[in-house]
């Protein structure tokens, strides 16, 4: 029933008492009089018949008037209560209405209470079985999710639209876009084709389309793309197949291909490599031909004209002499140039050199049973070193001083000598004959139970390195020396995500599903959308005075998750003061903003984020003013649809006082953290509106378009900026 | 009248061996230093056959020997390449042009002796 009809009636029923009340007062009177008294109040009261009734509906009116702000309050009284036990049942089971208003509406409240107590704790026992019933899908997810974010290789899956269903840390890695230290073009339910070529892809696909009609097996295809920062990777890319319908008749029919999977391998590096040794070779076989040439010409010449004169002789002696010369100094030059690539190919990694010390040492105390010490440990060096084998032969002839000689201790030490690294294992006591120490470096290694088919001088030679020992009788010490080639330069860092306490949410198979978000937006689910949920901070309240954004957060929420490692989050330079009273607010100070991208930089980046999703913000208008005031200077144009939770919270909860975001979060049990830096409140905005999604759907309110028809209607629609 | 050869390297290490062997084997020789001097010297020398090597400066070997070719009065002169690189798609693309012998880098002079002693014979 409608408001409007729940007054009309109350109305009537006011009418109706006020009516039998004063039928009944004239029906008493009339009862009370003689026959005269009647008939001259008859002839009394005719003419003033009309009056008489005008006084009565007055009187009534009045009445009901007077009565009517008793009656909507106790109407809003009762949609107030409506409204927080739907709170209660949909969003926050902690949530208690609080008893007002009259005695039964108390009572009414309390038993809500309690009713919303018992769903709870019906709630909380539902939960306990489907958290257990999880569990081990959970586990099973995180140890998929483990395996990928192990994978040196970046890997990928996306449905055959081309969306990204899953994709692990490393394959972000590769394509993190130009702007350093703004957003990243892989995500969740992103379109791959922002960094791969369609049609490289598209080709791939087809590539793989014919294999599986050919009856391939195991269709793949390869391509090699650029990234955005010019590294060169190799793809590798099979095909993600349904399943056939069970029970069905067996067809020769194959599943369809319901999208695919991309690995990544970065071969710059390789590439570099393989040319470099390519340089080398070159210049090693056909650089050596035209010396050599001359060498032999002249060589041959002398030989075979022996009859030749003094002069002629030496002429062809000179020459033989130049060229051999000069061969030497390019075979020198080029061991030196290239001396990385004629490396044999261990897999070796660049490691500083006092890790694997260290390393050594615990393996050696722990293994061996014995001290070692550090002497001079250089700190900064980095070797090419395969550390497990090297730690292993350390340990290993640690072992065999141990046995031989009874050594209780052993040092070592670590120092740059030219371009190499001596790695040193040194130790006093008895003197041993060099043929021993000879032999342990040339037997394979054996310690501790555990046994290897290398010797030392094996492990020395992968690394392209010397093994010596030399003895000082006199002072009764000896060393090991491993002379290792020292790294020419450490590399640079995988940038990752901060570490959290949660696991990343790096894949949503759900997404499967997920029809193209090109579609007719306004009719999808909201339930089904992606989001972009974010907020601004700015130098003050007024973008047309000209205000200026300094701070940009955004969150993403794909297939109903939010996407915590998927975020946005960037300080802007306004190129202008800030106001005291706006850094009271958001705590950021002129400082922080010095050296950090401008609007026009930034833009661009945050309009690529957020692509393909809708918007939304807490006060949304407010934001979007800033936005749309950058339009024509930076040319970027948000035209996504947009929402905002105010209004939203407006739709639902239309008799509550309070619609800030701590308020709104406090009511739908919200743990509000990290208030008032943009990324803070896009969290915090992003929550609450996952939360606002069954409450809106319990008002029939599902699709996006309703949504917006929904928020038109509220009175803060009508706020402008 | 004694055959007549011309040299054409720019390396004077290696044409002071060519030069004196081909002198000792009883030729006329003369030396170019670079492939315009090379297609002068065949002009106004016009040599029996050409010790030709690619890599020179200004022409390289292939186009003075594209030249040599094209022209048909030269159509029996000889020409042998002379080569430190020693790719087999390179020595196609020699005997393609219209060169008559491959010689890589380094050679047995005798080898060498003996492979343009043959070429004149033939021509003799």
């Amino acid at each position: 029933m409608s408001d409007g009809a729940s007054l009309a009636i109350a109305f009537a029923i006011t009418l109706g008492i006020a009516a039998v009340v004063g039928g009944l007062a004239g029906g008493v009177v009339w009862s009370g009089l003689g026959p005269e008294e009647r008939a001259a109040a008859i002839e009394m009261l005719a003419p003033r018949t009309g009056l008489l009734i005008f006084v009565g509906l007055l009187g009534i009116g009045v009445i009901s008037v007077a009565l009517q702000p008793a009656i909507r309050s106790h109407f809003n009284e009762a949609r107030r209560l409506a409204e927080e036990a739907r709170i209660m049942l949909a969003a926050n089971p902690d949530y208690r209405i609080e008893p007002r208003g009259t005695s039964g509406m108390r009572q009414l409240g309390e038993a809500l209470n309690e009713f919303g107590g018992r769903v709870r704790e019906l709630r909380a026992e539902v939960d306990v079985k489907i958290a257990h019933a999880k569990a081990s899908v959970e586990e099973e997810r995180n140890r998929l999710a483990a395996l990928m974010s192990e994978l040196t290789q970046g890997v990928l899956v996306c449905n055959r639209e081309g969306r990204i269903l899953l994709y692990n840390e490393r394959a972000r890695h590769l394509f993190a876009g130009g702007e350093p230290g703004i957003a990243t073009l892989v995500g969740l339910g992103r379109s791959i084709f922002a960094v791969i070529d369609r049609n490289l892809v598209g080709h791939g696909l087809d590539a793989v389309a014919q294999r599986l009609a050919q009856g391939d097996a195991h269709p793949v295809a390869h391509f090699l793309t650029t990234t955005q920062g010019g590294q060169l990777l190799r793809v590798h890319m099979a095909p993600v197949r349904g399943l056939l319908q069970p029970g069905g008749e067996e067809t020769t029919e194959q599943p369809e291909v319901t999208g695919f999977v991309l690995t990544l391998d970065d071969v710059t590096r390789t590439f570099e490599d393989d040319t470099r040794r390519d340089r080398v070779l070159h210049s090693l076989t056909e650089g050596s031909r035209a010396p050599l040439a001359n060498i032999r010409a002249a060589a041959e010449s002398l030989l075979d004209y022996g009859d030749m004169d003094d002069a002629q002789r030496a002429r062809f002696l000179g020459v033989i002499a130049e060229e051999s010369r000069a061969l030497s100094a390019r075979l020198d030059r080029t061991m030196h140039d290239h001396a990385d690539s004629l490396k044999t190919r261990w897999p070796l990694e660049n490691v500083l050199g006092a890790d694997l010390i260290g390393a050594a040492q615990r393996r050696i105390e722990t293994r061996v049973g014995i001290s070692a010490k550090l002497d001079d440990v250089d700190a900064a060096l980095r070797l090419e070193a395969d550390s497990y084998s090297l730690t292993q032969a350390l340990a290993y002839l640690a072992g065999r001083l141990k046995e031989a000689l009874g050594v209780r201790e052993v040092r070592m030490r670590l120092g740059r000598s030219g371009r190499n690294a001596e790695l040193d294992l040194m130790w006093r006591g008895m003197p041993i004959s060099g043929s021993v120490l000879q032999t342990w470096e040339e037997e394979p290694m054996r310690a501790g139970g555990e046994e290897s088919p290398l010797s030392v001088k094996d492990v020395v030679e992968r690394h392209a390195g010397e093994v010596w020992h030399q003895t000082d009788p006199t002072a009764q010490s000896a060393y090991f020396r491993l002379l290792i080639p020292a790294a020419t330069a450490a590399v640079p860092a995988r940038r990752e995500a901060p570490a959290t306490s949660s696991r990343p949410e790096y894949y949503d198979f759900d997404l499967f599903h997920q029809p193209g978000q090109s579609a007719d937006v306004d009719a999808r689910l909201l339930s089904e959308l992606a989001y972009t949920v974010f907020d601004t901070e700015t130098t003050g309240l007024e973008p047309s005075a000209g205000d200026e954004i300094i701070s940009i957060g955004a969150v993403r929420i794909v297939n109903g998750r939010l996407l915590r490692h998927e975020v946005f989050e960037q300080l802007i330079d306004p190129r202008r003061p800030i106001k005291s009273a706006s850094t009271a607010i958001h705590g950021i100070t002129p400082e922080m903003l010095n050296g950090q991208p401008s609007i026009d930089r930034v833009l661009p980046v945050f309009r690529e984020f957020t692509e393909d999703t809708v918007l939304v913000a807490h006060n949304a208008a407010f934001d979007m003013r800033f936005l749309q005031l950058k339009e024509e200077a930076t040319g970027v144009r948000f035209t996504q649809p947009v929402l905002d939770t105010l209004l939203l919270s407006e739709v639902l909860h239309a008799n509550q006082e309070l619609h800030r975001l701590e308020a709104i979060a406090e009511r739908l049990g919200i743990n509000v953290v990290g208030r008032h830096t943009a990324l803070g409140d896009a969290i915090v905005t992003a929550e609450v509106l996952l939360k606002m999604l069954p409450l809106l759907a319990e008002r029939g309110i599902r699709t996006l378009g309703e949504a917006r028809e929904a928020s038109k209607r509220t009175y803060y629609a009508s706020v402008k900026y | 009248m004694a055959q007549k050869i011309l040299i054409a390297d720019d390396e004077p290490n290696i044409v002071l061996s060519l030069e004196f062997l081909m002198k000792r084997e009883g030729y006329e020789v003369r030396v170019a230093e670079n492939g315009d001097d090379a297609l002068a010297q065949v002009a106004e020398f016009t040599p029996d056959l050409v010790l030709l090597d690619i890599m020179l400066p200004r022409r390289n070997g292939f186009e003075v020997c594209q030249q040599i070719r094209s022209s048909p009065q030269w159509r029996d002169m000889k020409v042998v390449m002379l080569t430190a690189k020693g790719r087999d798609t390179e020595m196609q693309k020699g005997l393609a042009l219209g060169a008559d012998a491959y010689i890589t880098k380094p050679f047995a002079t005798k080898e060498l002796v003996a492979r343009v002693k043959e070429l004149l014979d033939g021509k003799r």
